[in-house]
């Protein structure tokens, strides 16, 4: 690649990933996949289901900053992305605490029908 | 939609000339008549698979809150369920799609630069790669077809999960099953019940809880409705193969590959939260 070539592409409007990087994302991802089945050989409890999120939350991270461009591109499509994100864990959070108070009396009355 | 041949012309050399006799002078050959400049196309374009995207998060959203309910109800369920699951499968699974996430942004950055035979190659493993996902997919769903473990209502197994391929498989006196009935009991749930031997179903298979077939019914929802997005990329990415083919895409037009890429690269995203969620449970 000449740096010409890049000049062109970035008249268009476009970050072109540097080809290093784009690799060294592609291993960093199988590195952490890997890691992440061995997390489960060892027992941290519920633990694990955190590090097993957060290292799955790592990856995503990996992906949308490098492979989706968002660490080139103009922050507004980031911001569109994290809005969503932020939806999502507002729907879970909220849906969650509402199972979390109500499940006990479902399921005592599940046991116990009248 | 004008020949394909002529592409690869920057817009900026038409500019000063102005020699064209329709509207504005300046039109380059992929720049729709309701855009004012290619870069406006693209963000344009941009924009709206993003948005896209959006719908998408929140679409699998709604199964990732099934999933989280049911899993903070019935850990057991899951306990016990995933092991039925081939860890080495999921796994091999993860490693394909992180590949051809690679060779997708392989692609972009190809049509970025206006080198067509690395954008087609790179598409063209993709497209191989996805392929041999929903192969490995197809080897995965006949094991649980043919062991009937099935969608709650279907569910009705014919193999312990001692017999089912080696790995960690729990005995109802084995500690792999120990710390669910703690857990069970410690978060003031009667662990009796959710046992099917006290439920009167399946007791031939021991240790295993009442309403395990809804594991499944998860677990097929969620890696189905994955698989058909899989199977809508693979059509997505074929038609910017035969693009690619007629040469359009250049340093000045490749939106398409950009917003397929993106696309491509949620559905690695899902599957690398699913992996963990499905075959990983400890």
């Amino acid at each position: 690649m000449t740096s010409q070539q890049v000049n062109q592409a970035h008249h268009a409007g476009g970050h072109v990933v540097p080809g290093h990087v784009l690799v060294a994302v592609f291993i960093a991802l199988l590195v952490l996949t890997a890691l992440t089945v061995a997390a489960t050989w060892v027992d941290l409890g519920p633990g694990n289901l955190f590090v097993a999120i957060g290292i799955a939350t790592v990856k995503a991270a990996l992906v949308a900053l490098f492979f989706m461009h968002l660490r080139y591109d103009h922050p507004f499509y980031g911001l569109v992305f994290t809005l969503a994100i932020l939806f999502l864990a507002l729907f879970l959070g909220l849906t969650l605490v509402d199972v979390r108070q109500t499940f006990p009396e479902v399921q005592a009355a599940l046991e116990n029908p009248v | 939609m004008t020949m394909a041949t002529h592409s690869v012309e920057v817009p900026e050399q038409h500019h000063p000339t102005g020699e064209h006799d329709h509207h504005a002078g300046e039109h380059p050959a992929y720049l729709a008549h309701h855009f004012d400049s290619m870069a406006q196309q693209f963000a344009a374009g941009k924009l709206g698979m993003w948005i896209f995207l959006v719908t998408e998060i929140l679409f699998f959203g709604g199964l990732f809150c099934a999933y989280a309910v049911y899993r903070a109800n019935h850990p057991e369920v899951f306990v016990y369920a995933h092991h039925f699951l081939d860890k080495n499968l999921g796994a091999l699974n993860t490693a394909i799609l992180i590949f051809s996430s690679f060779t997708m942004a392989w692609a972009v950055r190809a049509a970025q630069l206006g080198q067509q035979q690395t954008l087609r190659l790179c598409l063209i493993t993709t497209l191989l790669c996805a392929g041999a996902f929903l192969g490995v997919k197809y080897v995965e769903y006949r094991q649980k077809w043919e062991h009937g473990l099935l969608w709650a209502g279907w569910y009705h197994p014919h193999v312990t999960n001692a017999e089912h391929h080696g790995d960690a498989a729990p005995k109802p006196s084995s500690p792999a099953t120990a710390p669910t009935a703690v857990q069970a009991t410690t978060s003031g749930q009667t662990p009796e019940p959710t046992t099917a031997a006290t439920a009167g179903e399946h007791s031939e298979y021991p240790g295993e809880p009442r309403l395990a077939g809804v594991f499944f019914s998860i677990y097929f929802c969620m890696t189905g409705l994955h698989a058909l997005h899989v199977v809508g990329g693979m059509i997505a990415i074929t038609w910017l193969l035969i693009r690619a083919f007629q040469g359009v895409f250049g340093p000045e037009y490749y939106g398409p590959v950009d917003y397929v890429g993106l696309y491509w690269h949620l559905v690695d995203m899902i599957w690398i939260y699913l992996f963990p969620l499905l075959y990983l449970i400890h």
